[in-house]
Formats: structure tokens, C-alpha cells, sequence
């Protein structure tokens, strides 16, 4: 490799991979005008077309608005919400999924998490909510939201997926959809709340208990076998969302919070918890969490969100305002523990550049990941691929769906679920008028 | 300080201020409750038929129940259609065909305790928990009968119910054996 690593050099100006993707390093220090000045064609995107003297505009010449006691977006970004399945609360189960297409950095807001609801949104009063843990305990115990916030809480930062996320991508076709309606079920937050194992070892778990049935307070009691293995490894009972108590739509006022495990699993309005000495084989862990794979066999207990990562930036709903610079951009993160490098290729998987990660790493959460890259205006083909601490690696879609399957026909709506756990590679096809297309490579 | 450390100190507080009422590594911040006054809650059936509550119905009661509360969801035998989200109870190709298989309870579900469980806890579905005991095993015999996996005379119990013999039960393997 040519880059010198001493101060003040420019970084290598060449590109690290086919199609106009630039050395990472180009990011530190003076690089973007660095990366400005390169290459044929640059030029012209860099002069600046003669502008008009600057006036001062109306906003600066006036007393301005309130200032609120609970702010909101600004009016400008209306259209930054979730995508709803049920807009019309129709009688059924209703999901919001977050636009990560319209969103950077790695929290999502609180206002924007994805959220699913089998039977509405409960009401819940947490004055009166109770959070029981019995069965084979020694002594079966009530919690309330203010006896849990007496507790010295745990503050972490996790993702936390649907099962279903990405769903659409098992469709045989490349829906023509933006990332928010195949990758708007997974999101991250800074969960705060009470070591799962902290209150199991108060109620005096029974070394023979090797399940927990999680339930919550919502109209259809959803309940869940979790093995006590997790919950003694990182299980919170969460009751704050990024600062702020927990929205209600993401479990109000608490939420068990097992991370990197399927969104399910992570039972919303938590009310009670019973140690047992099996499954309970629920309807979601026997039925829609068990997957059916090519040639008919079924698997349960899938439980683990797999490393997997998605380009935000360009995606589907974009398109380039012609040849030039950009970043490619995306978010990263695995069920097994930290994000260890995101390879991005701009031709379609035919050559690598290692994508920048923008630090601190947490353990199970968002990484953001971004690359330097000069379109040329020729058609490309934007992938990432990500790799985990624990060496596991995210499928290339031929392999993955050689092994998971797809469907016979195309998908025809992003908002259905063939299956689950899909954690193959997301590609986006740029041609040559900056337009972008859902593609397979 | 350490949270461990805290914990600790709390705990060392716990047991030498407030004396014998706690147990040892308690803070004391968990109310004790008994199982009795649980009970109402602890709805939860397992595949072995633990927590089975007494009871009995056979199809036959199960479809008047369902004529009543269950098709205007489900429709008439169990074929869904009906509402969003109501699924068919029966049918479903062979799970062979993979993932474009529809899963039912006649070729997916594992243990015939879920449907009672599920029934229980969720249905109707605007008036959950309201059925009662008698009624949750005559739907769940009616829905079993429907898939042909027990008689038309077949009493549905706590003793009779876990051992019905689910054809797709010893299909399923473990991806990750290790979390368990």
C-alpha cells in the first residue's frame, strides 16, 4: 500500500476499488479537498457557478417562535416519518417502520423507532402496572416502574430487530422500495434499565428453571421462552428509551430487552415473568419465529440476529445530482457482539474498499459506516458487507438464499413476511442519470 | 463505585438493617406475593400439559362455540378469508414446499397445548379472556378435528389434550444449540 501514515502527507489519492471508491483515509484531516481536486471530471462539479450578492432573509428580520416545552421537528421535515402498514387502525396488527433513508448517526429517535403491535397500543397506567417473577423461584416477587427505578440502572446501546426485518428481500425480485420499508424494522437506542439476573437472583431462581415465559400486559398477553442462559448474559428489563421513559408504542412503561434477539422476543408492557423447566412453545415461537428452510425441514429457537449492514446513502428514493463526489453511507451491526470492518463495492461485489467506522463501537448496536466515493456518471452498483468480532461474516445473497430460501414468485408487497432472518447484502443500482434502483448481485 | 460494588453495599445494607424479613442477597425493592395471588395471571400452558386447567370440550361443542364467536374472522370451517390477519385454521401445502408453505395447525404447529394456550389468551380477538375453560378446549378440539388430528368424538382435557400427536412435530432442529 502506498499511503504514508506520517502527519501532514496527503493521503493515497488512489482509489481502493473499481468504480470510483476512495481510500477511507481521505476522510481524516484535509481529505475531502483532496479527494476534491482527483481526477478527470472533477473540476467543473467543484466550480462554484456564479452566485448573487447575499441578502439577509426574512426569518433573521423578525422576532422568531416560542420556544416549546416539548419540541418537535422542524416543519421542513414533515416528511421524515415512520411508514405505517395500518394507517386506518383497522382491526389487526399495525407496524411503523423507521425511514433510515432520511436519518444519520446511529440513534434513532424516539419518535421514529420502529414499533409492531399485534392488538393496539395498551393504555397502561404505570401507577398500577406490576411486573411479577415466579414459578421456580424461591420467592415470588412484584415489581413496580418506582421500585425498578430505585435500583442502580445499566445504560447501554442496542439495536433491537424485528425477526421479520428485510423481509421483502426473500421476494425472487428486488421490490422497488426505499430502506425504510425493507430495512425500517430495525433500530437503536440507548436502552437504561434493571439487570434481568439482579431480580432473578432476588426472587431465587431455581438452578433447575432453564426457560423464562416473558409476557406482556397488551390484549393478547404475548408471551415468550427465553432461556435463562441470556438472561443471565445481558437481559435488561428496560424502562428508559434514549433518556426519556419508554414510548408506548415500544413497551411502555417497561420492556424485557434481550440484545441482539429477534424484536419479539423483547416483550413489550412486561408483566410478568415465570421460571420453568421448558419452552412454552407459544404461538410465535411455534408458529411465525420458526422458519421452514429449502427442502422442507423447520427451524426454532432461531432466536440470534446475524450480522448484516444496509447502505442508507444513496439508497432507493434518492437519486445523484450528477458526476462528482459523494459518501456512501450505512449502518452496521450484529446479534453477536461488535462490528469489526464493512467492506463497500461500487461495481456490484467486484472489488472491496474498506468503509470507515465511525466510532465508539458498541457491543450489539449501530455502527455508521461511510466511504468516499467519485461517481463518474457510468451506471454502478453500491454494496456493503459487514463482518462481526466473532469472525461471522454477512452472506452473499446467492449463498444466503441457497440456504433460506426464496420465494417462487415475486413479493407483492414489501409490507408481507415470506419468512425471516434476512441478513444478506442490500444492493443499489445507480445509472447513468443518478437514478437508483433495488437490485440483486 | 462500581455497580457490582453498589450492589453490594445495598445488599450488606439490606440484610443488616432490616434484619430476617429479607433473604440475604435481597434489597428488599420486590414485594413478596404467593403463587395464589398469581394465579389469576399465570395463564401460560406448556407442551407437556402443565398448567392445563380442569375442564372438557368435544368438537361438536366447539363448533357451535365457533359458529358464534369465531367465523366471522375465521370463516366457515376454519378456511380464513374473512378478516385481515385471521388466518386459515386448516389446510396449508406441504411444508416441502418451503418457504411459500402457509403454516396451519394441521402442518406446522408442534403441540396441540399452543392452540389451546393461544385461544385462551388472545381470542376473541377484541374480547380476550373471556371465553371460558370449557369453551377454550371445545375450539381447540373443533380446530383439531378440523385438521383431522383427532376424532369427531374425541374429548379434548388436560390429560387427552398433550397427547395428541402433531405431524410436524419432530421436523424442528436447533440453529444455535449453544443458547440454550
Amino acid at each position: 500500500m502506498s499511503t504514508s501514515k506520517r502527519r501532514g502527507r496527503a493521503p493515497s489519492l488512489e482509489p481502493v476499488a473499481g468504480n470510483g471508491l476512495i481510500d477511507r483515509r481521505a476522510l481524516l484531516g484535509r481529505g475531502i479537498a483532496i479527494a476534491g481536486a482527483m481526477g478527470a471530471g472533477a473540476a467543473g462539479t467543484m466550480t462554484a457557478v456564479a452566485a448573487e450578492p447575499l441578502t439577509d432573509e426574512p426569518w433573521s428580520l423578525e422576532f422568531g417562535q416560542i420556544t416549546p416545552a416539548r419540541q418537535t421537528p422542524s416543519p421542513y421535515e414533515k416528511n421524515v416519518v415512520r411508514a405505517l402498514s395500518n394507517p386506518n387502525g383497522e382491526f389487526r396488527n399495525s407496524h411503523a417502520r423507521t425511514p433510515h433513508h432520511l436519518l444519520n448517526g446511529t440513534i434513532t429517535p424516539n419518535s421514529l423507532h420502529f414499533s409492531i403491535n399485534h392488538c393496539g397500543i395498551p393504555d397502561i397506567d404505570p401507577a398500577k402496572h406490576k411486573l411479577v417473577i415466579h414459578g421456580m423461584v424461591r420467592q415470588p416477587l412484584e415489581f413496580t416502574l418506582e421500585s425498578l427505578s430505585r435500583y442502580p440502572l445499566t445504560t447501554r446501546m442496542y439495536f433491537l430487530e424485528c425477526a421479520g426485518n428485510s423481509a421483502p428481500m426473500f421476494s425472487n425480485e428486488p421490490l422497488q422500495v426505499t430502506a425504510q420499508m425493507i430495512h425500517g424494522l430495525v433500530s437503536n437506542a440507548e436502552w437504561t434499565g434493571v439487570k434481568l439476573s439482579t431480580l432473578l437472583d432476588e426472587a431465587g431462581i431455581d438452578p433447575g428453571a432453564k426457560w423464562l415465559i416473558a409476557e406482556g400486559g397488551d390484549a393478547q398477553f404475548l408471551d415468550r421462552s427465553v432461556p435463562v442462559k441470556k438472561a443471565y448474559d445481558d437481559a435488561l428489563v428496560a424502562i428508559y428509551q434514549n433518556g426519556e421513559r419508554l414510548m408506548p408504542g415500544n413497551g411502555y412503561p417497561m420492556r424485557l430487552l434481550l440484545p441482539g434477539y429477534q424484536g419479539n422476543m423483547n416483550v413489550k408492557f412486561l408483566r410478568r415473568i415465570k421460571a420453568v423447566d421448558q419452552p412454552a412453545m407459544s404461538m410465535f415461537e411455534s408458529k411465525t419465529y420458526s422458519q421452514i428452510l429449502p427442502g422442507g425441514k423447520t427451524w426454532r429457537f432461531h432466536f440470534l440476529m446475524e450480522v448484516k449492514s444496509f447502505i442508507t446513502s444513496p439508497s432507493f428514493g434518492q437519486s445523484l445530482k450528477g458526476p462528482g463526489f459523494y459518501t456512501i453511507s450505512g449502518v452496521a451491526y450484529s446479534g453477536t457482539g461488535r462490528i469489526a470492518k464493512v467492506m463497500v463495492s461500487a461495481d456490484g461485489g467486484k472489488s472491496w474498499g474498506e468503509a470507515a467506522l465511525e466510532g465508539p463501537i458498541h457491543d450489539k448496536a449501530f455502527t455508521r459506516f461511510v466511504m468516499p466515493w467519485r461517481w463518474d456518471g457510468q451506471p454502478a452498483v453500491l454494496q456493503s458487507r459487514a463482518w462481526d468480532e466473532a469472525g461471522n461474516v454477512q452472506p452473499l445473497r446467492a449463498e444466503f438464499v441457497k440456504a433460506r430460501g426464496e420465494t417462487a414468485k415475486p413479493v407483492a408487497t414489501p409490507l408481507a413476511f415470506p419468512n425471516q432472518h434476512y441478513n444478506s447484502i442490500t444492493s443499489w443500482g445507480v445509472d447513468t442519470t443518478g437514478g437508483i434502483k433495488h437490485v440483486y448481485a | 463505585m462500581s455497580t457490582r460494588r453498589v450492589l453490594t453495599a445495598l445488599l450488606l445494607a439490606g440484610t443488616c438493617g432490616i434484619g430476617a424479613a429479607l433473604a440475604a442477597e435481597n434489597t428488599g425493592l420486590g414485594k413478596p406475593v404467593s403463587e395464589a395471588d398469581i394465579k389469576n395471571w399465570d395463564i401460560a400452558i406448556l407442551p407437556d400439559g402443565t398448567n392445563l386447567p380442569p375442564g372438557s370440550g368435544t368438537p361438536a361443542q366447539g363448533a357451535r362455540i365457533y359458529a358464534e364467536k369465531c367465523v366471522s374472522c375465521h370463516g366457515e370451517g376454519g378456511k380464513g378469508g374473512v378478516a385481515p390477519g385471521a388466518g386459515p385454521l386448516t389446510g396449508g401445502s406441504p411444508i416441502s414446499n418451503g418457504i411459500d408453505t402457509l403454516k396451519t395447525i394441521g402442518n406446522y404447529y408442534p403441540y396441540a397445548t399452543t392452540i389451546f394456550d393461544y385461544t385462551r389468551r388472545a381470542m376473541p380477538f377484541n374480547m380476550p379472556r373471556s371465553l371460558s375453560d370449557d369453551e377454550v378446549y371445545a375450539l381447540t378440539a373443533y380446530m383439531l378435528a378440523l385438521n383431522k388430528l383427532i376424532g369427531e368424538n374425541d374429548v379434548m382435557d388436560a390429560k387427552t389434550l398433550p397427547q395428541v400427536k402433531m405431524p410436524n412435530r419432530d421436523n424442528f432442529t436447533l440453529p444455535y444449540p449453544d443458547r440454550i
